[in-house]
């Protein structure tokens, strides 16, 4: 434990032997668990040759290969997508008019409160769309309106001098958004947005669900093929690293721009806090937190 | 329109099924969040780096990944249950790690003056955390843990893909039968806001009651 907190004092020598003899207890616990789970991996017979020899053929391995492609070929659409059309709907729940303001308030509600997989099979199933251009749809309406939501908090988080500042010089409203408030919101919004691209990344995996072939989709075809002795765990043993560790890699990468901005003396402006996904509620996280 | 007075019990079975999953999955995310926050804060490091691994892993996993893998994957151990216990299970780990990190930061919000004003007026570690840590910290944490249950309920969509009883799987009766698909959905995504209204409504009245005065 570093430093102090509300929960313990620093420990004394006592406490402190104290504590390393929970610590042997609960490493022999963990490990025991750890044990079991081997065994029953080993006793099931997931490590034998024909389970593991299909990732050593060349067309199995093109095969999640193209399913890896294929995965981030959703996710890069998605992304590019959902942040024009997040820009598109924070303009017009920024816009001076009314009916625009509503209608994208509207528009940025809805989509928030839907299950995305709602909308993914909508799109696929009634308005019989293929597989892609309708996980890449579904992920753009849900992602993209809390992305709108990240904007407008963004912008209305830049300190309100900066505002009235450019105003008074006699800048008009276009100009104000252009040149003072996007850019200084932007650099503060960041993390915020890149945390919402893992969530993109995340349920690009629904295209599984229907039937887009991705990279699920290709560990699925492997694992139900009776030569190599259904070799579903040893599939989850491979995609499953991979699928977590580009999720970690791109949560990561939001956690170091946010620690980056918050040294930077350009952002000292605004304080930016998340917005929720999908909810009615008052916020409380921070804006690089992982989203479910 | 007559989509739904014809096929009325479908639609509350499939509502039903909803909100077990989101009741059943939220009891086990927020105890199983409980222990992991208990283990995160916890002065023994092994304890600690299972918790740590437990979140980090499960944040960044996707929810679709792990439904494949609890639901497709545990039988082949011999464990063979309900679809529905593996989609509580699947589901109540993966929101857990959301819900360790709302109760990690509510902790964190509490000042280390609490705990040293408690310790030195002589309270035990169970005194200190009951009467003065862990009132604090539930106070503040009632927003995020609301979001996170919202969007519960949204991820339990995916269980009716893996063939549970719920909301979304009810489309394919539908059509089978042959109804309009457009009115289908609309009555499915009417049930959606029906569970996520009503848990955003309860969590603004735990707020107005007990949440932190601003």
């Amino acid at each position: 434990m570093t430093g102090a907190t509300a929960l313990y004092d620093v420990p004394g020598p006592r406490t402190r032997r104290r504590h390393r003899r929970y610590g042997v207890l609960a490493t022999a616990v963990l490990l025991g668990l750890l044990a079991w789970v081997l065994y029953l991996l080993f006793s099931t017979g997931q490590f034998t040759y024909t389970k593991w020899m299909p990732f050593a053929y060349k067309g199995i391995q093109e095969l999640l290969l193209r399913g890896l492609g294929n995965t981030l070929r959703a996710f890069g659409l998605a992304a590019a997508f959902s942040l024009v059309l997040g820009g598109a709907l924070a303009t017009g729940r920024l816009s001076d008019h009314r009916p625009v303001r509503w209608a994208a308030t509207v528009v940025v509600e809805f989509f928030r409160a839907m299950p995305v997989l709602v909308m993914i099979f909508f799109i696929f199933v009634a308005l019989k769309v293929q597989p892609l251009p309708a996980l890449v749809a579904g992920l753009t309406l849900y992602n993209g309106s809390v992305l709108a939501e990240v904007f407008r908090s963004g912008v209305n988080a830049v300190e309100r001098g900066q505002r009235e500042a450019a105003f008074a010089l006699g800048m008009r409203k276009t100009q104000v958004m252009a040149h003072v408030l996007v850019p200084q919101a932007v650099r503060a919004m960041l993390p915020a947005i890149i945390s919402q691209l893992v969530v993109a990344l995340k349920d690009t995996s629904l295209g599984y669900l229907i039937t887009y072939e991705e990279f699920l989709h290709a560990g699925k075809l492997i694992a139900s093929n009776l030569d190599y002795d259904l070799p579903f765990i040893p599939v989850v043993m491979v995609i499953s690293p991979i699928y977590i560790g580009m999720c970690m890699l791109l949560s990561w990468f939001a956690g170091w721009v946010s620690r980056r901005e918050q040294r930077s003396p350009k952002t000292e402006a605004v304080a930016v806090a998340a917005a929720e996904p999908g909810t009615l509620l008052p916020g409380g996280e921070p804006p690089t937190a992982p989203r479910p | 329109m007559n989509v739904l007075t014809d096929n009325l019990s479908t639609y509350w079975e499939g509502f039903l099924g909803t909100v077990e999953l989101t009741v059943y999955s939220s009891l086990l995310a927020l105890v199983l969040g409980f222990v992991m926050v208990s283990f995160r804060v916890a002065p023994v490091a092994s304890l600690r780096v299972f918790g740590t691994v437990w979140v980090t892993v499960l944040r960044n996993t996707p929810l679709t990944l792990l439904f494949f893998a609890v639901l497709l994957g545990l039988p082949r151990f011999g464990l063979v249950l309900p679809f529905k216990v593996f989609a509580v299970l699947a589901l109540g780990c993966y929101t857990s790690s959301f819900i360790c990190e709302a109760l990690r930061s509510g902790i964190n919000t509490v000042p280390t003056g609490q705990g040293e004003a408690a310790r030195s007026l002589g309270m035990t570690f169970a005194q200190t955390l009951s009467a003065v840590v862990l009132p604090q910290a539930f106070r503040s944490v009632i927003p995020p843990i609301g979001s996170t249950l919202i969007a519960l309920a949204k991820n339990s969509a995916i269980a009716g893909a893996f063939s549970v009883t719920e909301l979304l799987g009810t489309y394919k009766t539908m059509s089978e039968l042959g109804y309009n698909i457009v009115w289908t959905f609309a009555w499915i995504a009417l049930g959606y806001l029906v569970v996520t209204l009503a848990i955003s409504a309860l969590f603004h009245e735990l707020e107005r009651t007990w949440g932190v005065a601003r």
